[in-house]
């Protein structure tokens, strides 16, 4: 592991002070120090963020404000989560472990970066770690690689369950930074990778999150599933967040976010444009998950990811619908 | 019995090879091979051996000597040639652990890279039988007319299997402290699943006499044959040692774990098996297609199994070998039994349902009178009883045969069922009983790797003795103790136990002193085939939305003789019995085909099953007294948990989708390509 700096900010403008050229902000570390070991992160200066005073879950009239430093377990466990966005402490929940999550912040698990073998093997080439040396997996192992939004430069997916509830509630993500203050809407956050996979997000160099706000919840049922091949502590290989508001048959209001198949959490704005105002019914729903579907490019070992993404959709309308 | 070394283990006082508090420690760090395939053209360390706190590097440009005799992966950095990606080609040796991966980071090796091949086909132009396979059986067998048993049956089925590399990933990372005395004595502290033999081991590779060296390892974070063998940590920390002039510790990495220090080889296995219209066996024909590096060979025998297993008149089991550019693979919980049985178990399932026969039936129906292969009597066979017992605790009487019928919403469930098997051997041991202040003290070079061999060796001393175990202090762990054999092939207890009790004889004799060796004793035991069996039972569900598979229920029944303490063999029960649901829905170690090596080196990445992958496991034993086994009338208990789970649940997953995946690990993916 290379020598670094270590400096605790006090302070949101002091975090983003203290971010000299080749700095990173540290949250709980729970990414970023097996990152750091892995020789993955190469950080000359750790600015730690987990102790800033934005560990808080308020009200703002019918919104809600969760700051940046709040720890996974916290938030998951948070009465406000709990009773208006449960889909959201349920995302929570189905991600990682309880350790993982008592150290893990919310500016961190947003910021987490992809679980593709090659990224995390500074003995491999991989365009994302190292842009321009080449991208092995979409050759390789990409089992559990993206279907939606990929390049040729990179297939890589963001492995959050949390972001993927965020995006489906339409949350904006606070930022300060040297360059001022900004509110970025979810799933805006996360970029597609084109030709630039080696930027995960929007962000400019020394942005700090500063915290997440959240809109009064949707009306209608929500769910949050996740697929996986072992019952705990592991990624997922698909997810979903969804949200329906069925009126006398008819769809009034459809939120759908899709987690684990792209670089980004993926609104499946398509599948929702087709819902909305038509018929609550399993055939509505099998032609929304396929309109959403039709841009889905496998490859030959995530190929499974286009059915288990289509069963997904219609799986959760039906039962939000019932 | 509680576990005599719990207390110091819950404290955290239990010291392991890493932990030894030695003055002036100094660490080392491996390079590893780059290329899977080529030569070291030039190593500079230039830049390394510069930087703050570096004492060494080791690597093929000045190789550290070795005795001639060293061989395969623990001749470290004696030839030029790659072998593998992740090969040790060099390391770094610095004053500390920081320093020591700095460098070795700033070691830059240069490589003439050739063309690798790294993957497993059963049409590969390199396949070869194996003289012998691990340890030392006949690669090939046959007896009987296979072709006319299987013309002659009324059923036959002739199916294909593959099974991925998997790695033992115990908790403790491989690890050794070496130091060298004055008069060249060397003492390892070594994560070693024996440690006589680690020491011959290590004695013959540096060329030293046997009693220059001595290996402790009082207690090792578990093994599962990945620390059966001496692995290349212990070399490097005695030669870094030599080369620094100081002690030297080394731990692995989980990463390294996967590239050297073993891993079961990727089977793919063909079975044609035939029954007539009884449903007896016509024929039986297992054929096993392995990988071994170049370095050295090491043929599983996973077709070996099937010699023991059922009554047929035609009877073929072969091993064809294919050497790739890929590390060695070793000793993983049950070598042979468990991918064999895996294979042959699903195989007899699918016979069963061709043939119309319920599947503890057809096994029932072939149960051989004395061991098929050999002829020699069983000294206990108990496995009908372990299937009757099983499908009795099961509910199977309840279990409607026909597949894809049970659906509970999403859910498709499904019941299965496989055999179980391992031998049960012993090898030559000795011990020492003395008696000290009214106690006794066992002295034993046994291993405790997590098992509880140290509380299952005092209630087999105080037994012998005819005391209270409190009165017995076992030590074992260390070279210098009565030589005695590797924790492995699930024959400690069976061996260790045997010379314990010999030795506690003698000491009754003697009144202060009992010593044993049992050689003679164990050329005996040739007269009788020796083997514990089980049966495992699986319920799982099976997701038709999202193609997860769960596994809600799982039972094991064994006949393994004499259990010597209950709470110990439930937890190697179990434990096996998890081990083989991990192999059956999750454990997986890709090759990388185009670098060479191994993808997925972690935890995060290979899955083993956590708590909530097991909800309801359960083992349980029969009554087994079987006078001919050994003093304590025990079979080994360590492997025989993870032997047959796969198939059982492999079973379980057909019988509730209708579909066979005969591809381990049964995934969301493979399940997703099923039509239901
Ligand atoms: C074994 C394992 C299993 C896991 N399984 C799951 C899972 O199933 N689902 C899931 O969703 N996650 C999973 N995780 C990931 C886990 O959720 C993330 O590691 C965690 O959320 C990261 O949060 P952190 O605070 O520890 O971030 P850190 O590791 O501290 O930081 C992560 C990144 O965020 C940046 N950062 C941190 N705070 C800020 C800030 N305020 N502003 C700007 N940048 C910031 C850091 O610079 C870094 O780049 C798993 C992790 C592990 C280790
Ligand atoms: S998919 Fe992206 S992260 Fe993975 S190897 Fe390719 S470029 Fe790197």
């Amino acid at each position: 592991m290379k020598t670094f700096e270590y400096a605790r900010a006090e302070s949101p403008a002091d975090a983003v002070r203290k971010f000299a050229p080749g700095a990173m902000y540290l949250g709980g570390g729970t990414n970023l120090v097996d990152l750091m070991r892995l020789g993955v992160a190469r950080p000359d200066h750790l600015v730690d963020v987990s102790r800033l005073p934005l560990d808080a879950v308020e009200e703002a009239g019918d919104r809600v404000r969760i700051g940046a430093a709040v720890r996974n377990s916290d938030l998951a466990a948070h009465p406000l989560i709990r009773s208006r966005y449960p889909m959201l402490a349920r995302a929570l929940l189905a991600g990682a472990s309880g350790q993982v999550r008592n150290m893990a912040t919310v500016a961190g698990n947003l910021l987490q970066r992809t679980r593709c073998a090659y990224f995390q093997d500074v003995t491999r080439p991989c365009n994302k770690r190292e842009p321009g040396s080449g991208c092995p997996a979409i050759e390789g192992d990409h089992t559990n690689l993206a279907i939606l939004g990929a390049s040729h430069a990179c297939v890589a997916t963001h492995p959050s369950d949390m972001a993927v509830a965020l995006a489906a509630l339409d949350a904006e993500v606070h930022v300060t930074g040297p360059g001022g203050d900004k509110i970025i809407p979810m799933p805006g956050l996360h970029r597609l990778p084109g030709d630039a996979p080696e930027r995960d997000t929007v962000l400019d160099p020394g942005d700090l999150i500063t915290g997440v706000e959240l809109p009064a919840p949707p009306p209608g049922a929500s769910l949050y599933r996740k697929v996986r091949e072992r019952a705990s502590f592991a990624f997922a290989l698909a997810s979903i967040a969804a949200v329906l508001d069925v009126r006398d048959g008819t769809v009034a209001g459809c939120r759908i976010a899709l987690g684990s198949l792209a670089h980004a959490p993926w609104r499946a704005e398509r599948a929702e444009q087709v819902l909305v105002g038509g018929p609550a019914t399993g055939e509505a729903f099998l032609t929304a998950a396929e309109a959403e579907l039709e841009q889905a490019r496998a490859l030959p070992r995530n190929a499974f990811k286009v059915p288990l993404a289509r069963n997904l959709i219609v799986r959760a309308l039906e039962e939000l619908a019932s | 019995m509680n576990r005599v070394e719990g207390r110091v283990k819950v404290t955290g006082l239990a010291t392991y090879a890493a932990e030894y508090p030695v003055e002036g420690v100094t660490y080392a760090y491996p390079v590893q091979s780059r290329v899977a395939k080529g030569r070291v053209r030039r190593v500079d360390a230039s830049a390394a051996l510069a930087m703050p706190g570096v004492l060494a590097v080791l690597s093929c440009e000045d190789p550290p000597r070795l005795a001639t005799e060293a061989e395969g992966e623990l001749a470290l950095f004696q030839s030029r040639d790659v072998a593998y990606r992740g090969q040790l080609v060099a390391a770094a040796v610095a004053d500390t652990y920081e320093n020591a991966r700095a460098a070795a980071d700033a070691i830059v090796v240069e490589y003439d890279q050739d063309v690798h091949d790294v993957s497993l086909r059963a049409d590969h132009p390199g396949l070869y039988r194996p003289e012998v396979v691990n340890p030392a059986f006949p690669s090939d067998t046959e007896k009987g007319d296979i072709e006319a048993g299987l013309d002659a049956a009324e059923t036959t089925v002739d199916v294909t299997y593959t099974t991925p590399v998997l790695h033992n990933n115990p908790m403790e990372p491989h690890a050794a402290l070496a130091l060298w005395d004055e008069e060249g004595r060397l003492l390892v502290y070594d994560t070693a699943q024996g440690t006589s033999s680690s020491r011959d081991m290590i004695a013959s590779t540096l060329g030293l006499p046997k009693e220059h060296v001595r290996v402790v390892s009082r207690h090792v974070g578990g093994g599962f044959g990945s620390k059966g063998t001496t692995r290349p940590q212990a070399v490097l920390a005695a030669l870094a040692a030599r080369a620094a002039g100081r002690p030297v510790k080394i731990a692995l990495t989980r990463q390294q774990m996967f590239d050297v220090t073993g891993y079961r080889t990727p089977t793919i296995q063909r079975l044609r098996l035939g029954v007539d219209s009884d449903g007896r066996l016509t024929a039986l024909d297992h054929t096993a297609y392995e990988q071994s590096s170049t370095l050295e060979e090491f043929a599983e025998q996973t077709a070996v199994p099937a010699r023991v297993m059922y009554a047929t008149p035609a009877l073929r089991t072969a091993h064809r070998l294919v050497r790739l550019d890929v590390a060695t693979p070793s000793w993983m919980r049950a070598p042979g039994e468990c991918p064999g049985m895996y294979a042959l178990e699903s195989a007899m399932d699918e016979l069963a349902f061709a043939a119309g026969i319920d599947p503890i039936e057809l096994r029932v129906r072939n149960e051989p009178e004395t061991a098929p292969d050999s002829g020699l009597p069983f000294s206990s066979r108990n496995l009908v009883a372990c299937l009757r017992e099983g499908a009795r605790r099961f509910g199977w009487d309840r279990r409607d045969p026909a597949p894809g019928i049970v659906r509970e919403g999403e859910w498709m469930v499904g019941t299965g069922v496989a055999a179980s098997t391992y031998p049960a051997v012993r090898r030559p041991s000795r011990a020492r009983v003395t008696m000290r202040e009214g106690d006794f003290l066992v002295q034993v070079a046994a291993a405790d790797i997590g098992t509880g061999s140290r509380t299952a060796l005092t209630a087999i001393a105080a037994g012998a003795l005819g005391v209270a175990p409190d009165r017995v202090h076992v030590e074992l762990g260390d070279s210098d103790l009565p030589e005695a054999p590797v924790a492995g092939g699930s024959m400690g207890t069976a061996s260790w136990g045997s010379a314990v009790v010999r030795a506690c004889e003698a000491l009754k004799v003697n009144g202060t002193e009992g010593v044993a060796d049992t050689t003679d004793e164990v050329k005996q035991d040739a007269r009788l085939a020796r083997h514990a069996f089980g049966a495992q039972f699986a319920e799982v569900r099976v997701n038709a939305v999202t193609g997860e598979v769960r596994l809600s229920r799982l039972l094991g029944v064994f006949a393994a003789g004499r259990i010597v303490d209950p709470v110990l063999a439930r937890s190697q029960f179990i434990g096996g019995m998890t081990m083989g649901a991990g192999m059956a829905l999750m454990e997986e170690t890709l090759t990388d085909e185009e670098f060479g090596g191994f993808l997925r080196r972690d935890l995060a990445q290979y899955h083993v099953p956590a708590c909530a992958d097991l909800p309801d496991v359960e083992a349980v034993w029969l009554d087994e007294d079987d006078g001919e086994l050994n003093p304590m009338g025990s079979k080994g208990i360590g492997e025989i948990g993870i032997v047959g789970t796969a198939a059982a649940i492999g079973n379980a997953v057909h019988h509730a989708t209708g579909h066979r995946v005969r591809d381990l690990p049964i995934t969301p993916p493979k399940i997703l390509a099923l039509r239901f």
